[in-house]
């Protein structure tokens, strides 16, 4: 991809890759984000999600590939002005206000001072930190200091968000008012990039997203696609040989776990098919139902795949 | 630039907010409130001269000099060892640097703020103190400024290599590796004026070594020679190889040539130190 066309993307890497000594930690991540959607990361520990976050604002350099944000290579100064981040690990001046912190935030971006007071305003009442916004930050819950540093990534509403573990030190409560923030900023047409382990999250809010593991992408797609759109059926049967049961492959992606089959992207018109073949070979059917896959289902099954 | 001042006045505010001003200020007030007492004693001690005053109080001066000096160096050291570290550590860094501020101004604002810092630690504990010897004896040295202008540089220099070993290792690894480098260029610098005395070359290039490696003994013997009355420097000069690793005295001022290197020190260190920081992974 030209440097032209990831103008049209809110993030595009290619091939991009981090070492650190002779650890991967990011091996050839190639993904794109779009313009005002919500992009789900996915992965377990240690796949290279946060690696790929700081690559993407410039707190750690690739070893290789290429990156665009918003247009720009990686790293670019002025494109900073048109980001909001909040680190995984996040802390702020404990001996400054919270409406400091975030003075200086607008400060740093270089905004208009003009703009400040409105800008914090909107900031606090986002993340529910109004009634607090003039006591130090020394004295928040973590919590708190997490709703501050989304705050923080709010101000001079930015085109690209990039959220690594938004909801990590927050309750039920909190997570929920996150959730409504992404919407609401995806509303605004800001492009939103969670990088989260938390799939329930990822599974409500994310138009597409990437499974990473070993610090490449092993699947991308609409949750539909990573889903599987045709998704699958399991059979309760008795009486069924073993060559027979093994022919039913043909049906789909086979998993026999006994008395109970599941066919993965088996379409539901050929349901009554499958039916069908299994009593002609002898089975006999107890039970036919369709399977709503989850994404954590979906997930340890990716990951399943890629052991050797 | 703007983010630099932006960076420097955030140093300051956070010394200020931290107590670290006014808990400096209140020590220095009282060490000069007893001091200057213990000073205005001089003259008033049994059969003393006034010419007897002179010397005592010019000695002890430098003596407090040194004193400050140290405090100077060791709090610069303490201050400057976490400034970048810590907030590597904490995180605070990783909420900053992804803002249109490059990391050499990050780097810019936390040097100049301390540097402004030391500074005016050098100049207020200094002046106030010049201030309590004159009272207590009338006794001013014969270039207090230049004098505090060195005790400040000495300061601002080893600051600079605490921020350097910052931008790489932990604030306790960084701050002990400044001060014992602090300490080992003093030891150096007493090598050096055994060496010069006694005809030593393989002793005096160690101690010249040291002072162009770390200058801070080099700009405490700058210091000195402007605190030293003219009769001292003319009895030191009499009294020949006795005077051999006096850590107390300096006999001439540091030659042009020095103050030339200790400005080239500055800046080479800054940009390692901007270089080291640009390069390092967060």
């Amino acid at each position: 991809m030209q440097a032209a066309d990831a103008a049209s993307l809110a993030v595009h890497t290619q091939d991009l890759a981090k070492r650190y000594g002779k650890t991967v930690a990011l091996s050839g991540l190639t993904m794109s984000v779009r313009r005002a959607e919500v992009f789900g990361f996915l992965g377990p520990n240690g796949a290279g999600k946060t690696t790929a976050v700081k690559l993407l604002v410039g707190l750690a350099l690739p070893t290789a590939g290429e990156g665009w944000v918003l247009g720009a290579p990686i790293g670019d100064l002025q494109t900073r002005r048109r980001l909001g981040y909040l680190p995984e690990l996040f802390r702020y001046q404990g001996w400054m206000k919270a409406r400091e912190v975030l003075g200086l935030h607008c400060e740093l971006s270089r905004m208009a001072r003009s703009e400040w007071k409105k800008e914090i305003e909107l900031a606090l009442d986002m993340v529910g930190l109004a009634d607090r916004a003039d006591d130090r930050v020394e004295g928040f819950s973590k919590g708190m200091q997490q709703r501050l540093g989304l705050g923080v990534a709010l101000l001079g509403r930015p085109e690209l968000v990039l959220l690594d573990e938004p909801t990590s030190a927050l309750d039920p409560v909190g997570r929920h008012d996150v959730r409504e923030i992404i919407r609401q900023l995806t509303a605004r047409g800001t492009a939103v990039f969670l990088n989260s382990h938390l799939l329930s999250e990822v599974e409500q809010i994310c138009d597409r997203l990437a499974v990473v593991d070993h610090g490449r992408v092993i699947a991308t797609g609409t949750m539909s696609q990573i889903l599987g759109q045709d998704g699958a059926v399991r059979v309760r049967v008795t009486g069924l040989p073993a060559p027979s049961r093994a022919a039913l492959g043909e049906f789909g992606n086979l998993e026999d776990e006994g008395e109970w089959l599941t066919f993965r992207g088996l379409p539901p018109d050929r349901v009554p098919q499958l039916v069908s073949e299994i009593v002609r070979q002898g089975g006999r059917v107890y039970a036919v139902e369709p399977r709503h896959e989850t994404l954590e289902d979906r997930f340890l099954q990716l990951l399943k795949e890629q052991e050797p | 630039m703007r983010q630099t001042l932006t960076i420097a006045r955030l140093t300051i505010l956070e010394a200020s907010r931290r107590k670290l001003l006014l808990a400096l200020g209140v020590l220095t007030i009282v060490v000069v409130v007893l001091t200057s007492w213990g000073f205005s004693r001089l003259p008033t001690m049994k059969d003393v001269t006034p010419a007897e005053v002179r010397l005592a109080a010019s000695q002890l001066t430098i003596l407090m000099a040194f004193m400050f000096s140290g405090v100077l160096a060791l709090g610069s050291t303490l201050v400057a060892a976490p400034s970048i570290a810590s907030d590597i550590e904490s995180g605070i860094a990783l909420a900053i640097l992804p803002r249109p501020i490059r990391r050499g101004q990050l780097l810019m604002g936390k040097w100049l703020g301390l540097a402004l810092l030391v500074a005016l630690y050098a100049a207020g504990s200094g002046l106030l103190e010049l201030l309590g010897i004159w009272l207590g004896t009338n006794y001013l040295p014969p270039n207090p400024i230049a004098s505090l202008a060195f005790v400040a540089a000495e300061g601002i220099v080893l600051m600079t290599l605490a921020l350097l070993l910052s931008t790489r290792l932990s604030p306790m690894t960084g701050g002990v590796i400044a001060l014992v480098l602090f300490f080992v260029a003093w030891i150096g610098g007493i090598a050096l004026a055994i060496g010069i005395t006694f005809d030593n070359d393989t002793i005096k290039n160690i101690g010249i070594g040291s002072r162009l490696l770390i200058p801070t003994d080099g700009l405490w013997h700058g210091a000195i020679f402007y605190l030293e009355p003219s009769e001292i420097l003319a009895a030191a000069r009499v009294a020949g190889r006795a005077r051999a690793g006096n850590p107390f005295f300096a006999d001439a001022p540091l030659p042009g040539i020095y103050l030339a290197w200790v400005v080239a020190w500055l800046v080479a260190v800054i940009g390692l130190a901007n270089w080291s920081f640009a390069r390092r992974d967060l």
